[in-house]
């Protein structure tokens, strides 16, 4: 357990060092990305002082971090305000649409995924997997796109984007629906077939006939026996979908005008805010580590049979 | 195979120039002249679709091949030097990919600035880590087996034993990779320029013609449709032919009965 946390904590800090080392060493000078290349030689100077330019880099990045840890992450050229404050404004919106999406994912794959296993090789299941290999297919733009013209335009049941805030209540939740969806169907199509395998190859152990000819129901086998052993290659990609959710997010957020992490990090890629984009990866990246984590520890709870010693 | 039928015939004739405005006929929906409709500058948009095809497999081709063969070496590399090198190499390869490539991508985009360089390093980089764990795991499996030795003691060489012997027996998971690399890299694609970071105006690309389409969403939805329904039975084919592959080439696949 704890070697895993040293594990994460080590692996984060080598990213932040390779993103640290591609946005501020290789090609480029972020003084002159900022002020343009008709900048007076004064400002050019001011802004190379702010950014601490001046300064060899190892130094900047050894600040970086020391900062991060007093939870400073710098201050962004573009909003000319804290990169935490940012991240954090950002988070609040991110965050619950990322939960929102991941539940949806999950009830699509295992509704799927149930009844593909329940009605393996049967017409419905060829059905089923046709079904998702399409969702595969289908990128979350468009998929947003065909959702807004549905729901907002022909039905006009659900707002086309944008976001009230949260003192909205309700009508803050409807404008995280349709992105939600969108981000949820492909994710979800990955996770059923997901499900589904790793349900057909458990339900192949001994434990399960032994199950079955003492009489259990079908239905009781499936969920009482096979569900929660089948369930750890699905979380060990679930952590996968996670990350995969957050880099949708960068554009759906943009699709649906939502004020997330994905549109922060587009406004600041385009704007070249080193200060922030190199936050925010680094707060991507600590989250993706962390639902690895959790998935990891969650092999335990599923199956006896592993424990974390 | 259609679609890459398409994607030739998109690079050699289009019905309209997919360049060229018509304002006359801008916001003209689907009609036996443009099956497709026009879009807001009167531009022919099956047209614009069959240009946009060549661009976006371009683009993936050249990513896909860059993060395989840099992949495949690395593969290599690890699996025959052994001890800590290859301990580290490997690590490094699980290391990227945990790592997702959209934010690989934009912080590419951040460095060099959008336009297509960026997309094809991002897609070549994303994809090392894959090919490079394939080939290092049939390399890890095949290197101590009988046939490899006998060449060995034949006198053949370490160059020679990778490209005659255990090159070929990796071909097979290689080739599925590739397919479904592929796939996903057209969407990585068309993700990006549909951000504004990929292929710039005005040439089309699936992923931009749909982010222009937005604005007028509500006055030519085909705008965005057609481009998108283009990107999806590309992609679908791919990852079909992906799949047909594996069942052919594994023969773990073939006795399971799914």
């Amino acid at each position: 357990m704890l070697r895993r946390l040293v594990g994460a904590f080590l692996t984060l800090l080598i990213i932040s060092f390779v993103v640290f080392l591609s946005l501020n060493v290789l090609p480029g000078d972020p003084a002159r990305l900022v002020v343009g290349l008709e900048a007076s030689p004064d400002l050019y100077q001011k802004v190379r002082v702010e950014l601490g330019l001046d300064r060899p880099w190892i130094l900047r990045y050894l600040l970086w971090i020391g900062n991060i840890f007093r939870g400073d992450l710098g201050r962004s050229l573009h909003y000319r305000r804290p990169v935490g404050e940012l991240v954090g404004n950002a988070l609040a919106v991110s965050f619950p649409l990322a939960g929102l999406a991941l539940s949806f994912t999950l009830a699509f794959a295992f509704l799927l995924g149930a009844i593909a296993v329940r009605r393996a090789g049967s017409p419905l299941d060829a059905l089923v997997m046709g079904l998702s290999q399409v969702g595969l297919a289908v990128p979350e733009f468009w998929l947003g796109f065909l959702l807004i013209l549905l729901f907002s335009l022909k039905l006009s049941a659900l707002p086309a984007g944008g976001f009230p805030g949260w003192e909205k209540g309700l009508s803050a939740l409807t404008h995280l629906l349709l992105p939600a969806f969108s981000l949820a169907i492909p994710r979800g199509a990955y996770l059923a077939r997901m499900v589904r395998s790793s349900l057909l190859s458990t339900l192949k152990e001994g434990y399960i006939a032994a199950a079955r000819s003492k009489g259990v129901p079908e239905r009781w086998v499936l969920f009482r026996h096979a569900l929660r052993p089948g369930l750890i290659p699905v979380v060990t990609s679930a952590g996968m979908v996670f990350g995969r959710l957050l880099a949708g997010a960068i554009v759906v957020e943009n699709l649906f005008y939502v004020p997330g992490l994905g549109r922060l990090a587009l406004t600041a890629v385009l704007a070249r805010d080193i200060p922030l984009v190199q936050g925010l990866a680094l707060v991507a990246a600590g989250a993706i580590l962390l639902v690895n984590l959790f998935a990891d520890l969650s092999y335990g709870l599923l199956d006896p049979r592993i424990r974390y010693t | 195979m259609a679609m890459a039928a398409t994607a030739v015939v998109g690079a050699l004739w289009t019905p309209y120039d997919p360049l060229h405005p018509e304002t006359e006929a801008a916001y003209a929906p689907p009609s036996a002249s443009h099956p497709f409709g026009t879009d807001w500058f009167g531009r022919d948009v099956l047209s614009r679709v069959l240009a946009a095809s060549p661009v976006g497999m371009r683009i993936a081709a050249a990513g896909v091949f860059m993060g395989s063969t840099a992949g495949a070496l690395l593969g290599i590399l690890s699996a025959l030097s052994g001890g800590l090198l290859g301990e580290v190499l490997g690590g490094v390869l699980n290391g990227v990919l945990s790592f997702p490539p959209l934010l690989l991508a934009l912080l590419l985009a951040t460095v060099f600035g959008p336009g297509e360089i960026s997309v094809v390093l991002a897609v070549g980089l994303f994809n090392v880590p894959y090919f490079g764990r394939i080939i290092r795991g049939e390399f890890l499996k095949l290197k101590d087996r009988e046939f490899v030795e006998a060449a060995r003691a034949c006198g053949a060489g370490t160059l020679r034993i990778i490209l005659v012997h255990l090159l070929p027996n990796a071909l097979g998971p290689f080739l599925v990779q590739l397919t479904s690399s592929f796939g996903f890299a057209l969407l990585s694609e068309a993700a990006l320029s549909y951000l504004g970071l990929g292929t710039q105006p005005p040439f089309p690309s699936w992923g931009r013609m749909l982010k222009e389409a937005q604005t007028y969403i509500a006055l030519a939805p085909w705008t965005a449709i057609f481009p998108g329904l283009a990107l999806v039975l590309t992609v679908l084919g791919f990852n079909l032919l992906g799949d047909g592959l594996q069942y052919r080439l594994d023969p773990r696949f073939r006795y399971r009965g799914s």
